[in-house]
């Protein structure tokens, strides 16, 4: 009965050296291995990029933990990115204070400059543009991220200029 | 010596925070040698008696809290520090580990050393990068130092102390679904009872505690009650972080005695509103408090007081309303982020939230009708306390139902004719 159907389904892929050797050292900090579940995804995108199907299984077969339970956790939190993003993520602070001092127009330009709405991909692939909660950067208003670098009082100009920086970079 | 800004007297915005040696120069760890001392008992006793209410929003009394947890048995006691700082408008706990990480690391020793704790975790937003290396460096150092680990300062006390990055969802911040995300879980909330202190991380005696409450414990265990209470005003004692954002000359945050009014933050600190700007309402402390109205700028930050003008003093960090930005449109934005944020485990506040966000997004359009305001109305009721699962959907009706309740013109405004405030 063998072979009747072949699986187009995603198998786990192998993890990588660097990988295991950040996993195995977060281990160490925890009593059981699911609570490693959240920083094992963590470390994944940090060297793939973004969460794919077969990384998720990967890691849930390195911890054992039910996929479907990791696929939980994965889905659950706004950082872990379950499909591929640009080279720079663009957090961009949609909350209150932010709101407040008007951050709605400017994400309009920025929609305009990199012709992409949230959740979307530059075809360039150098943005992805994501709304984000509140920053803690409310006294300085408006506010995003760029990777982990945090801009502040933002302005269009100041957007012009941020953009240009990551585009010059590459 | 003894100071008047226990919280801020290192911070030195500009300069690197100090690292351990710098920090110990400047009487930093004195409260470790101290406490290990103490009979654990009296220190849970020093804190209950210094009158230290929680920073997280709540304001429970902390020694109080610690109070409830078991006599050890022998196996492992956690103490976990909330630094998920996620509730919009709040931006205090990240200068905390941002400007002086060895303050936060020695109240988690000394609370550790009364609670008789075994391993302790910093549960931090992921967002908090610049948080996250300053954590990193100042663990590191203390370790050592001999301040962590086995055997600390030559006692028989240990202590594990790790630093575990979030990954962006407020809902984290609850204590007992934070108590699921540290075990890698999905992080919604958990029954109470049995709460965290009897049966917590990984069913063990367990307490979470806000960042600035745990910055508050050197200082009182340091230079005792008598100094804790004099730093108060309008009777309670210490210090606490507020500040104000919005539309105000000098937005920011700053430690001042606890029981300061808000006039004083929001006039003296805050330099007021910006030229051509009036001041319409303020959030007292948070996203999930109620507005409160000009005339409500005199009350203490005292939780009691703020509670009795129908609000919550929450985080104590203020954001004000202007009169140049609609607050159907304010309240609308608040609403989206508790929508988005719901863990989606109890019915009000999954489907709900997400029919508020829907409505209020009609009425801006001038799509809205009467009936939309009643089941607004309704809706609040829904998400009271004690309808819903965990504490948030009660915080995000309570922008709602004081939005109801203050602004009800400019809801029915909308109904007729839409926003008709200019966008920024
Ligand atoms: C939805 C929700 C989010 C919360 N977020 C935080 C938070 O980010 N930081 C925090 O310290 N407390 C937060 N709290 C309060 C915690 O549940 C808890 O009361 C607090 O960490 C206890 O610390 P404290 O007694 O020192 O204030 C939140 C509560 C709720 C219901
Ligand atoms: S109130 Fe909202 S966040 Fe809390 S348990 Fe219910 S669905 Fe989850
Ligand atoms: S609301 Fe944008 S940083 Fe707080």
């Amino acid at each position: 009965m063998s072979n009747i159907i072949a699986s187009t389904a995603p198998k786990a892929r192998q993890l990588t050296p660097e990988e295991i050797h950040e996993i195995e050292h977060e281990k160490k900090h925890y009593p059981y291995a699911q609570a490693v579940g959240l920083e094992a995804l963590k470390i994944v995108q940090k060297y793939q990029g973004w969460v794919s199907d077969e990384s998720l299984l990967a890691v849930a077969e390195y911890l054992d933990i039910p996929p479907d339970e990791l696929e939980g956790v994965a889905t659950f939190f706004n950082l872990i990115y379950r499909r591929p993003v640009g080279k720079n993520v663009i957090l961009f602070c949609d909350s209150v204070a932010c709101w407040m001092l008007g951050c709605d127009s400017l994400k309009e330009h920025i929609t305009k400059r990199l012709g992409i709405d949230y959740g979307q991909t530059t075809e360039d692939n150098l943005f992805t543009l994501i709304p984000v909660p509140c920053l803690g950067d409310c006294d300085r208003a408006p506010t995003m991220m760029v990777g982990n670098q945090h801009y502040r009082n933002l302005t269009p100009e100041k957007i012009d200029e941020i953009i240009a920086e990551y585009r010059a970079k590459g | 010596m003894s100071t008047n800004k226990p919280l801020t007297k290192n911070i030195q915005i500009g300069r690197a925070p100090f690292n351990f040696q710098q920090y110990q120069a400047a009487g930093g760890y004195e409260s470790v040698t101290k406490a290990l001392s103490m009979v654990p008992r009296d220190i849970i006793n020093l804190v209950k008696d210094s009158g230290l209410g929680g920073r997280g929003g709540a304001g429970f009394n902390t020694g109080l809290k610690w109070s409830f947890i078991p006599e050890p048995d022998g196996g492992p006691r956690y103490l976990v520090v909330n630094g998920d700082e996620m509730e919009p408008g709040t931006f205090k706990d990240r200068l905390l580990m941002e400007h002086d990480p060895h303050l936060l690391v020695e109240g988690i020793i000394t609370a550790s050393i009364a609670l008789q704790a075994t391993h302790a975790y910093i549960f931090l937003r992921g967002e908090y990068k610049v948080a996250e290396q300053c954590l990193h460096k100042a663990i590191a150092e203390a370790y050592e130092a001999g301040m962590l680990g086995k055997n600390i300062q030559g006692s028989n006390f240990s202590l594990e102390l790790t630093l575990h990055t979030s990954a962006g969802r407020y809902i984290c911040g609850e204590e007992t679904a934070l108590i699921n995300a540290l075990e890698g879980k999905r992080a919604n909330p958990r029954f109470k009872p049995p709460f965290p202190q009897v049966s917590g991380l990984w069913g063990r005696p367990t307490l979470v505690n806000n960042v600035e409450t745990i910055c508050n414990i050197p200082g009182i265990v340091k230079y005792g009650i008598e100094w804790y209470k004099s730093l108060g005003v309008n009777g309670q004692a210490g210090t606490r972080i507020s500040g104000v954002s919005g539309r105000v000359k000098n937005p920011g945050c700053w430690e001042m005695p606890v029981g300061t009014t808000f006039r004083t933050l929001f006039e003296e600190y805050a330099g007021g509103m910006q030229d051509g700007y009036q001041l319409r309402a303020f959030l007292p402390g948070g996203g999930s408090t109620d507005f409160l109205m000009p005339e409500h700028l005199d009350l203490p930050m005292i939780p009691s007081e703020v509670a009795k003008a129908g609000s919550r003093l929450g985080t104590s960090l203020i954001m004000v309303l202007d009169d140049k930005t609609c607050p159907v449109g304010c309240v609308h934005n608040l609403i989206k982020f508790f929508a988005h944020e719901s863990c989606g485990w109890c019915t009000p506040c999954r489907d709900g939230l997400p029919w508020a966000e829907h409505i209020l997004r009609k009425l801006e359009a001038g799509e809205g009708s009467m009936k939309d305001i009643d089941i607004l109305k309704e809706m609040c009721g829904y998400m009271a306390p004690g309808n819903t699962f965990c504490a948030l959907a009660p915080g995000a009706a309570e922008p709602l139902q004081s939005g109801l309740k203050y602004f009800m013109d400019e809801f029915v405004e909308h109904v007729n004719h839409g926003c008709k405030y200019h966008k920024h």
